[in-house]
C-alpha cells in the first residue's frame, strides 16, 4: 500500500497539502502481469553511424527500484538518458523503437519533452546543486511550473527536503548556499530537488560514486523509502549496492561490434544467487575481465 | 582470473569438509563396534572424541562466516559457501548421534543382548556407505548423483521399522524386556537420524549445483 502527499502544483485555491512526512509502507510485491511503469521496446540507439545499443527490450516495474550494472561502456549511462530524453541533447544522435511511459511512446511527435523530464526526473553522479541557496534550489521546478504564491513554496520545499531525509539538518539555514552542504548532504538536496516537481520516475545515475560509505547508505536508505511513491531506476558499478537496494537488476554487456544488449533481467535475489546467463554469474561473481 | 584468492579459500573449505565427513565416517563405524562387542573404553573414546569434532565444525562455520563477511560471494560461490557451512553442521550432528550410540553401550553395561544384532550394524553400514556416496557428490559438485544417494535412505528407514516391529513384539510377549528393547531401539534411532542428516547433506548438494532448495527423498514418517 501507497500513499502520496496530495498534488500541489497547480496553483488552485484552497489545495491541501500535507506537511507531515507521509506513510511509508512496504509496496506489494511486483505483479509480473500488471503494465510496466516504463517499458522499451525494440531500442536500438545510435550516436551517428555507431550503434551503441542494440534491440534492447526491457520493462521497469512501477514502484520498484531497477537495477542496471554491467561492465563500463556498455551502455547503461546511455540507455538511462533514453528514458528522458537526455541523449536529445546529443548532436546526431537517433533512436529506433519506442520508450512507454505508462504505454505511451515518449518519443512520439508533438510529445512535450519539459513535461516528460517533469515526470521522469534525473539525478546524476556529482551533485550539482545550483549556486543559489538551498530553498532556492528545491523552489527552482516549482517556479518555473508557475508557482507564485509563497505559502505554497514553502510546503513543497519543506515537503520534498523531508521526503529526501535532509529536512531537519537544514530546516534552520534554508537560506543558506547549496554549496556548503556537504557531498551527501548535496545529493538528498539533488534528491529533494527532484522530487519537489512531482515526478514519477527517478533516474539515478551512479548518484553514490561520489560519496562517503556512510553518506552512500543514507543515499540508498533514503531510495528504500521512495520507492513506495516513485518508480526508481538506478545506474551502478557497484554491484553490493545494487544487490542491497535494488528489486530487480538488468543485466547489460557489450557486444563485440560495441552495441550495448540486456543479458538478463529478474528479481535482483535471482541475479545474485542463482542466474540464468553465464555473463551475468562471471559479472556477478567479479569473474567477468 | 580474477577472485584467486576467494576460489583458493572455497577449495579449502571444500578439502576441510571431506576430511572432516571422512573422521565422521569413520565415527559412525567405531560407535557400531563398540556396540558390537561391547567395548566400553572404546565407546568412552568415542565420547571425549566429540570434541575434537565439534571443535572443527565451529572452525569451518567460523571460515565461512568470514568469507560472507569479507568476500561479498554472490550466486554459484553464494551458494557453495553457504553449502559447505550447513553441511558441516549436519556431519557435527552425525557424530553427536554417533556418541549418542556410544553412551548407549556404556548405559547398556554388561547385560545380555535381547536377540543377535544383525539389522543394526546393517543400518550402521548403510549409513556409512551413504555418508562416503554423498561426500563424494559434494566432491564432484554431482547433483544426480546426490540425489541418488538420498533415496539410500529408505533403506534405511525400512530396516529402522523392521526394529521397531520386532523389538515391539518382544516388549509385549514379555515386559521385563522393556529396558533392554529400549536401548536397542534408541540406539536404531539414532542411526535412523543419521541418515535423515545425510539427506539434508544431499540437498546442500543439489542446492550448491542447481540453486535448486527442495526436500530429497520425501517419504513415509518413521517416528
Amino acid at each position: 500500500m501507497m500513499m502520496r502527499d496530495k498534488p500541489v502544483l497547480t496553483g488552485a485555491p484552497g489545495t491541501k497539502f500535507q506537511l507531515a512526512a507521509p506513510v511509508m509502507t512496504e509496496s506489494a510485491p511486483a505483479d509480473a502481469t500488471a503494465m510496466p511503469k516504463l517499458r522499451i521496446s525494440h531500442m536500438n540507439f545510435y550516436y551517428g553511424n555507431f550503434r551503441a545499443l542494440a534491440d534492447i527490450n526491457l520493462d521497469f516495474p512501477e514502484n520498484q527500484i531497477t537495477a542496471i550494472i554491467g561492465p563500463s561502456g556498455c551502455g547503461k549511462s546511455t540507455l538511462l538518458r533514453t528514458l528522458d530524453r537526455m541523449n536529445d541533447l546529443v548532436p546526431k544522435t537517433r533512436l529506433e523503437g519506442q520508450v512507454l511511459l505508462d504505454g505511451e511512446d515518449i518519443y512520439a511527435p508533438n510529445v512535450d519533452v519539459v513535461n516528460i523530464r517533469r515526470r521522469v526526473g534525473m539525478v546524476f553522479q556529482r551533485p550539482n546543486p545550483f549556486p543559489k541557496s538551498i530553498y532556492d534550489n528545491i523552489a527552482y521546478g516549482p517556479r518555473l511550473l508557475g508557482i507564485r504564491s509563497k505559502k505554497i513554496l514553502d510546503e513543497v520545499v519543506e515537503s520534498s527536503l523531508r521526503r529526501a531525509a535532509l529536512w531537519e539538518e537544514v530546516r534552520g539555514k534554508l537560506h543558506q548556499s547549496a554549496l556548503a552542504l556537504s557531498g551527501g548532504q548535496q545529493q538528498r538536496l539533488c534528491i529533494a530537488r527532484t522530487i519537489a516537481v512531482e515526478p514519477e520516475v527517478v533516474l539515478m545515475d551512479e548518484p553514490c560514486s561520489a560519496l562517503d560509505p556512510v553518506a552512500t547508505l543514507k543515499i540508498e536508505d533514503l531510495m528504500r523509502d521512495l520507492r513506495n511513491n516513485y518508480t526508481i531506476i538506478i545506474v551502478t558499478h557497484n554491484m553490493q549496492q545494487a544487490a542491497r537496494v535494488s528489486d530487480f537488476t538488468a543485466m547489460m554487456m557489450m557486444r563485440p561490434d560495441g552495441a550495448g544488449e540486456m543479458v538478463e533481467f529478474d528479481r535482483t535475489r535471482v541475479i545474485f544467487t542463482n542466474p540464468k546467463d553465464k555473463r551475468t554469474e562471471d559479472y556477478v561473481t567479479g569473474r567477468f575481465g | 582470473m580474477p577472485r584467486t584468492m576467494l576460489e583458493h579459500s572455497i577449495g579449502r573449505l571444500q578439502t576441510q569438509l571431506l576430511e572432516f565427513g571422512a573422521r565422521v565416517q569413520h565415527v559412525i563405524g567405531q560407535s557400531m563396534d563398540a556396540l558390537k562387542t561391547r567395548d566400553r573404553a572404546l565407546a568412552e573414546a568415542i565420547i571425549q572424541n566429540d570434541a575434537q569434532l565439534n571443535e572443527t565444525r565451529f572452525r569451518l562455520e567460523d571460515e565461512c562466516y568470514i568469507l560472507l563477511a569479507t568476500q561479498q560471494p554472490a550466486a554459484g560461490d553464494l551458494r557453495e559457501i553457504v553449502s559447505i557451512l550447513l553441511s558441516a553442521i549436519e556431519l557435527e550432528r552425525i557424530a553427536d548421534h554417533a556418541k549418542n550410540l556410544a553412551e548407549i553401550t556404556i548405559h547398556m553395561g554388561a547385560e545380555p543382548l535381547l536377540k543377535p544384532l544383525i539389522d543394526l550394524p546393517r543400518m550402521a553400514e548403510l549409513a556409512q556407505v551413504m555418508l562416503g556416496r554423498a561426500l563424494d557428490a559434494f566432491a564432484r559438485g554431482d547433483a544426480q548423483a546426490a540425489e541418488a544417494v538420498a533415496a539410500m535412505d529408505d533403506d534405511i528407514d525400512n530396516l529402522y521399522k523392521q526394529i521397531f516391529r520386532e523389538l515391539m513384539s518382544f516388549i509385549v510377549e514379555d515386559p521385563r524386556t522393556v529396558t533392554r528393547a529400549m536401548n536397542l531401539l534408541f540406539a536404531a534411532h539414532n542411526i535412523e537420524r543419521i541418515g535423515d542428516c545425510i539427506t539434508n547433506i544431499t540437498e546442500r548438494v543439489v542446492y550448491a549445483k542447481t540453486g535448486r532448495l527442495q526436500e530429497l527423498n520425501v517419504g513415509t514418517e518413521v517416528s
